[in-house]
């Protein structure tokens, strides 16, 4: 019977980590449907912005009150976890607090965990405020009703029942240390949790025992949980920030990519030497799609951005056409290119494997042309994004699809392009008068 | 005006059988629009005083095609590209300057792709170094103690993250550099790009070149400086707009520093 905890433990863990692990997979599969992109480009400069970017948090601090309140969540998330490591030790094998022999090193180790625990409980509360008191613009939008605002709130109220778990069982360890319990080693400084052990003073030996135990299980439990919470929810941005600032973009944010499949055609139509009249090559692969109209077409960059999206709305909130009460939101064209990759997943999962056409797709049915249409390519969003995601090649692709597959340009626009077409200028002005400025006085 | 404004093309001084230090890119604002042609021609008259050997492609030059690219028309575009830069490579250009950010981005960043290779700069960048050769001397002047609020063009800011150049001129001019609250890296789009200049804004509460004009008031400017000549027809119309023209002026850079120079 002595081994029982140990077993039940194992078990949890394996069910814990064997979950995560489908839904890491499901998540590759569906990212993966996206096209293939070369990004074997400037390694150094990927380094670098993960580094900065995703762990310096260094887009974070461009708004500081957030920016400073995340980086505390942030150092708590990845410092405290150094402790989930001594509980699976000390759950696997029976012992407690395994890592003690560090001595002084440990008691700094769990006095900087009980900080840290104290400061995610602040911040958690502010951020809690922030969204449902003080009710921030940018947490408002049309697209963040239903799911989304649950999802924020509940990571929000997960973390902070983690980290007063956490504290807990401290102070009934704590507790118990100072009534010399034989298997409560002496080990650990407790500069938050001494405040809340003197509430068990009143209580026997055994139901401190109990505390300690319900709030250990319940700890490593709710961060089993936490973890395969993450595959449904906005957090997801935790794990994804990191792969996802180092595939983020490293040109200029002007340049735009120069189609491929439309530089071979123009080279075929400006080749003096080639056979209008020839017979295409049996062979030749079908001339590829232009543009985006569902997540298929997109590349697999563009889908590892949707999954990273927190939906925390800077994009939004820098956006000079949501600005002015335009449709558009990038944040919604994210979240729209997750949902219908979730869909397509779904339709995956039920159909063994092989994709069977639904009847919808990103285009129409999740996001519309005036959305599209509204956006001035001015790169606030990209640059307002802490985790480098790139709504705007989105919103090009699914112009390239509406204009050279559709021919569904607003009419002024088909009125300027013909301008080009004819005149070599956007307006209809004769390409003999470009220099007669230089006469006029 | 005595001075007139010497304007050599390529064809000239490619029969002279002569090279030019820069390409003037002109861009189809600075050629056709009548507040973008006094831009360029501010711009020539600081060339033609300090002398740089330049020229300008004419009737050779045809759209970038960033409109067309922006819009969704990759085809257009390099279409355009294609054939701008058969004329370019032609003449054996080696460096573009421009007064249009959206000229400059598209040479500088999609061009070389397509096989144009040119070192391009904006017309902000090329003056400072002007200044910084010392082939043209600023005076504050007129300016002096003015207050000035630079509004970025994001094909020059953002996109190419070239802040510093036309706020070292403006303060070149001992005038008063004051910033938005948006400003640099977080400036407001003017609303004109992305080929938004070319239609109608979608149905919303306010068009953005009101709301930018309206942030570049906050700040009690004589004068809104530019540097796109789609930004400033935008915040020309905007301070129109606001009724206050006659007392806040929008100018490019370059007339900025042709007018200091009284040129």
């Amino acid at each position: 019977m002595g081994y029982l905890p140990n077993i039940v433990f194992a078990i949890i863990l394996i069910i814990g980590i064997g979950y995560f692990t489908r839904n890491i997979q499901k998540l590759s599969r569906n990212i993966k449907l996206g096209k293939d992109v070369d990004t074997s480009d400037d390694k150094a400069q990927r380094w670098s912005n993960m580094l900065r970017i995703a762990f310096g948090q260094s887009k974070m601090v461009v708004r500081p009150i957030p920016g400073i309140l995340h980086i505390i969540v942030y150092l708590g998330f990845v410092i405290i976890n150094l402790e989930v490591l001594e509980i699976i030790i000390d759950g696997l094998f029976g012992t407690h607090r395994i890592f003690a022999f560090l001595g002084s090193g440990y008691d700094v180790l769990i006095a900087s965990f009980e900080v840290l625990a104290a400061l995610v409980i602040v911040a958690v509360v502010v951020f809690w405020i922030r969204r449902n008191i003080i009710k921030l613009k940018r947490f408002l939008n049309p697209e963040m009703k239903g799911w989304p605002k649950t999802d924020a709130n509940w990571i929000l109220y997960i973390e902070f029942v983690l980290m007063l778990l956490f504290l807990t069982m401290n102070a009934a360890d704590l507790q118990l240390q100072q009534m010399d319990v034989a298997h409560y080693t002496k080990a650990g400084a407790f500069p938050i949790s001494q405040f809340i052990a003197p509430l068990f003073q009143e209580m026997s030996i055994s139901s401190i025992i109990i505390v300690e135990r319900v709030a250990w299980w319940l700890h490593i439990s709710g961060i089993l949980m936490f973890l395969n919470y993450l595959y449904y929810s906005k957090h997801l941005h935790i794990l994804l920030a990191f792969p996802n600032t180092y595939y983020g973009k490293v040109k200029p944010k002007g340049q735009f990519e120069n189609l491929e499949a439309v530089t071979n055609e123009v080279k075929l139509m400006m080749d003096p030497s080639a056979d209008p009249f020839a017979a295409p090559d049996e062979n030749a692969p079908v001339p590829e799609k232009f543009g985006a109209s569902d997540v298929q077409d997109l590349n697999w960059v563009q889908l590892l951005n949707a999954y990273t999206c927190t939906e925390c709305g800077r994009c939004t909130s820098e956006c000079p056409a949501n600005q002015t009460g335009k449709k558009l939101s990038p944040r919604k064209i994210m979240m729209d290119t997750r949902d219908r990759l979730e869909e397509v997943g779904k339709n995956i999962d039920a159909n063994k494997g092989q994709f069977v056409a639904d009847g919808k797709q990103l285009l129409g049915d999740y996001i519309s042309q005036e959305e599209l249409w509204a956006c001035t390519t001015c790169n606030a969003c990209v640059e307002a994004c802490p985790v480098s995601i790139d709504p705007l090649s989105i919103i090009m692709d699914m112009r390239q699809y509406l204009v050279m597959e559709q021919s569904a340009a607003p009419s002024d626009l088909n009125n300027m392009m013909g301008n080009i077409e004819n005149n070599g200028a956007p307006w209809p002005f004769n390409q003999m008068d470009r220099l007669n400025w230089s006469k006029e006085s | 005006m005595e001075n007139e404004l010497k304007v050599p093309t390529m064809a000239e001084l490619f029969a002279a059988g002569e090279q030019p230090e820069v390409l003037f890119w002109v861009g189809c604002a600075g050629s056709f629009d009548d507040r973008a042609k006094k831009i360029t021609k501010a711009f020539v008259k600081i060339l033609n005083k300090a002398a740089v050997k330049f020229a300008v492609l004419g009737t050779e030059e045809s759209c970038t095609g960033d409109p067309a690219k922006r819009a969704g028309n990759e085809f257009l575009f390099q279409m355009q590209a294609v054939t701008n830069i058969e004329v370019l490579n032609g003449y054996g250009i080696k460096k573009v300057v421009t007064a249009c950010p959206h000229c400059f981005n598209t040479i500088k960043n999609e061009y070389p792709g397509l096989g144009g290779d040119y070192e391009v700069v904006h017309h902000t960048q090329f003056l400072k170094q002007l200044l910084t050769e010392g082939r043209i001397s600023m005076e504050g002047g007129q300016f002096r103690g003015k207050r000035i609020t630079f509004h970025d063009p994001c094909y020059l800011g953002r996109a190419n993250n070239v802040y510093e150049a036309p706020r070292d001129l403006i303060r070149k001019l001992d005038a008063e550099l004051v910033e938005m609250k948006s400003c640099k890296s977080r400036g407001l789009c003017c609303g004109a790009g992305g080929a938004q200049m070319f239609k109608e804004p979608e149905k919303g509460s306010k068009d953005i070149n009101i709301e930018r004009t309206e942030q570049a008031l906050e700040t009690q400017p004589e004068i809104i400086a530019a540097g796109c000549p789609f930004c400033n027809t935008m915040m020309t119309d905007g301070v129109k707009n606001k009724e206050k023209e006659s007392s806040v002026a929008v100018m490019d850079i370059a007339e900025l520093i042709a007018t200091a120079e009284d040129l």
